[in-house]
């Protein structure tokens, strides 16, 4: 109809805009500047791009398949718990990689729960590390992420299909051809596009659980030809391989990714008639209990790990979660800064476009945009000196796709429905902002702060390639503990890291919808 | 006064021609079959729809290419006329000052503005907790404070039961003969043609008619008029 009336400020956000760009492009020249064309792939280079491309692959076919069995079984049972486990589901998102491993360490390890029931029954150990280690976690992760996006799928089949195959009679191989296959064929391939590409992209889990030539993605290598050749010009070869890599597959496979429903509306059950025969109670169940054994035993071993390390943590334990408080602090403000302009923009045109931009910010690899700005650093200060201000601006990034998948839905209806009310008032500029926007935007803003706020915390990225001895976060000081084998003190440090991950997500997310009553 | 000369509106596949002028303390009804332009037309005074040809002046000021909130007039949309985040009395308020930094001698406007229309006691509340009668009360306030010459409302009684909608229009009438400000209203109820307008302007096959007298336009009228009201 008319055309959007509204006078958001467009500069703003395409100052926003820009600067996100500038912040990729310039670390991206930078890299080009110095990459060492002339050494050529080395033989251990194909290998990190093999192992790269093949755990990814693995990683995604085993999420995605294994989530089949679980989403089916939440979509079609109610039980005590359930909402709590959909809930858990969504854990992983804002939950710290290096706790995770740790406590993936303590069931799966080599002297870990998993590993004393197999020698009491007499049967072969098994190991973490390697292959087998970075794949685990990978499915640790994206399971949950894999089970939330088929669960949506379940939840959109209407529910007339079920009462009409109801009526008909189907036999369960009939009903999961009829209803469910159509609905897996359209949601898989997101699913598995997406899982492929976020662990392309995998760097802290491949550097406490990989390691060595049979296991080092690329992003792993840059880290290594970096912290401990300082061979910049290999860095920055491997940047651009991982940007082409990771950059070129995430173009394609983002075509397939479905729209992510960060929010609620998951915890209801359908109502169903079919289903109702003993093996299928069984294997429902089984689903479900493994499932949830999958995901709740590693964070009780960090919990109760972590209880009886909490005394032995040194005291740099906690200078390091001052530093990570304020680094994770710094990025909310940042990230809100350049996510609110920048969603004002995209809400007021006609078509999508600009969310490329955030989504960039996810396929440049982190580490590669590190790399460039100690290039760019380096003749004029020194780098180190600026470690937690990358870091500030590289998380900032990391969450910038998800904050505008958050923000820009909202400020569009906002736009839409009170958008003429403000022009003929006149309601322009910091008013606008402060008397309509924020007001309509807290719950969301209070949500994509959580979220940027608990993946800045547990960030082991960036700062790993920057780190001196005074500027450290707390999951590098976590990473320097289990590097020195200090494993009890490293659990009091994950128990830490993650009460303060969870709380800043609590605090911010809770703090949106305080009293919100719109 | 307020002049269309020679404009056009056009919205792909629609377009409506305008040419006359709209005299001061004046009441309008808009009226029309569906999708003939009525609401378009309002759009267009108010600057939420462009001109692709021809002016809008206003007291010999060309105010056609002007932002909404720089036109001499206020408009009553069908629905969302409040911010629900916000008081009564800040809803009010935005009418005086868009930043919200109200005086003393605003916020006595304010208030006397809400005992005009009978809310004296809710400035505090929020419009989720009214009725949509005293919602509609509240948007009234506010057009009170604004005080612009011209008063445009697009049906936003529409959703209220005809008892209510015809205490508002009572109210609108008492208000706007207390400012003076002209009234233009779309309307699909001719009896509230007759009730408040003193002329119609007449929408239909893309044409918006020169505003004619109600009374003499209501008793006789020509064939398509009579089509329309049937």
């Amino acid at each position: 109809m008319a055309r959007r009336a509204v006078a958001i400020s467009r500069k703003s956000g395409i100052g926003a805009t820009l600067l996100v760009l500038v912040l990729i492009l310039a670390a991206l020249g930078a890299v080009l500047s110095r990459a060492d064309a002339g050494a050529g792939l080395v033989r251990s280079d194909w290998l990190a791009i093999r192992f790269t491309v093949v755990q990814a692959l693995w990683s995604a076919v085993l999420s995605v398949v294994l989530a089949v069995p679980v989403a089916r079984a939440l979509a079609r049972r109610r039980f005590v718990g359930r909402a709590a486990l959909v809930t858990l589901l969504g854990a992983p998102f804002i939950l710290p990689v290096i706790v995770a491993v740790l406590g993936l360490l303590t069931v799966f390890g080599r002297s870990g729960w998993a590993n004393l029931a197999l020698d009491t029954a007499g049967l072969p150990l098994m190991s973490i590390y390697g292959f087998h280690g970075v794949v685990l976690a990978h499915v640790f992760f994206n399971l949950p992420l894999a089970t939330r996006l088929l669960l949506q799928g379940w939840q959109s089949i209407p529910s007339e299909r079920f009462r009409l195959a109801a009526q008909l009679r189907l036999t369960p191989r009939a009903m999961f051809r009829a209803v469910e296959w159509p609905m897996l064929m359209q949601v898989v391939p997101g699913a598995l596009a997406l899982v492929f590409v976020i662990c392309l992209t995998s760097f802290a889990v491949a550097l406490t659980l990989g390691g060595g030539p049979r296991a080092t993605t690329i992003e792993l290598a840059i880290y290594q030809a970096f912290r401990f050749d300082f061979d910049l010009g290999r860095a920055a070869l491997l940047s651009i391989l991982q940007l082409v890599l990771a950059g070129g597959m995430a173009i394609v496979a983002l075509q397939f990714v479905p729209a992510i429903a960060v929010g609620g509306g998951l915890d209801r059950p359908l109502r169903r008639w079919d289903a109702r025969g003993g093996a299928q109670r069984a294997i429902d169940a089984v689903a479900i209990v493994v499932a949830a054994a999958f995901l709740l035993l590693p964070l009780t071993a960090v919990v109760l790990r972590g209880a009886v390390g909490l005394p032995q943590m040194p005291a740099s334990v906690y200078h390091a979660a001052g530093i990570s408080v304020a680094v994770a602090g710094t990025s909310i403000v940042v990230m809100l800064a350049l996510a609110l302009p920048m969603a004002g923009w995209i809400a007021g045109r006609e078509g999508g476009g600009v969310e490329a931009v955030g989504l960039l910010g996810l396929s440049a690899s982190p580490l590669m945009i590190g790399t460039g700005w100690f290039i760019l650093i380096n003749p004029y200060a020194d780098p180190f000196d600026f470690a937690l201000v990358v870091t500030v601006l590289v998380n900032a990034m990391m969450a910038l796709p998800f904050a505008l998948r958050i923000l820009v839905p909202r400020m569009r209806d906002t736009l839409d429905t009170y958008g003429r009310l403000s022009a003929t008032l006149g309601l322009t500029g910091w008013p606008m902002w402060r008397l309509l926007i924020l007001p309509r935007l807290r719950v969301q803003i209070g949500f994509a702060a959580g979220l940027t706020g608990a993946l800045s915390m547990g960030d082991l990225g960036v700062i790993a390639l920057f780190a001196d001895p005074d500027a450290v976060t707390l999951p590098l000081q976590m990473y320097r503990l289990m590097g020195a084998y200090r494993m009890e003190a490293a659990a009091g440090a994950a128990l830490l890291l993650l009460a303060l991950s969870l709380g800043i997500f609590w605090i911010c997310d809770k703090g949106g919808r305080w009293r919100a009553d719109i | 006064m307020l002049t269309f000369e020679d404009a056009v509106i056009a919205l792909g596949d629609f377009t409506l021609k305008a040419d006359f002028s709209l005299q001061p303390g004046c009441k309008y009804a808009v009226i029309g079959p569906s999708g003939a332009g009525k609401s378009t037309l309002l759009n267009a005074l108010s600057g939420f729809v462009p001109l692709s040809a021809g002016r809008l002046v206003w007291e010999g000021r060309d105010i056609t290419d002007a932002a909404p909130g720089a036109r001499p007039m206020t408009m009553l949309f069908q629905d969302n006329n409040l911010f629900p985040h916000l008081s009564v009395r800040q809803n009010v308020g935005l009418g005086i000052r868009p930043g919200l930094r109200l005086d003393a001698k605003d916020r006595a406007r304010v208030a006397e503005a809400l005992a005009r229309v009978g809310l004296s006691g809710f400035a505090d509340a929020r419009p989720g907790n009214l009725s949509g009668g005293q919602q509609s009360r509240v948007a009234l306030a506010r057009v009170l404070v604004q005080a612009r010459p011209l008063l445009l409302l697009d049906e936003p009684f529409a959703a209220l039961g005809p008892a209510l909608r015809r205490e508002m229009l009572d109210l609108v009438q008492t208000l706007v003969a207390e400012t003076g400000a002209a009234l233009v209203m779309v309307t699909h109820a001719p009896e509230d043609v007759r009730r408040i307008a003193d002329e119609v302007i007449f929408v239909e096959g893309g044409r918006a008619a020169a505003p004619r007298p109600a009374a003499a336009l209501m008793d006789n009228p020509p064939p398509e008029l009579k089509a329309y009201l049937g």
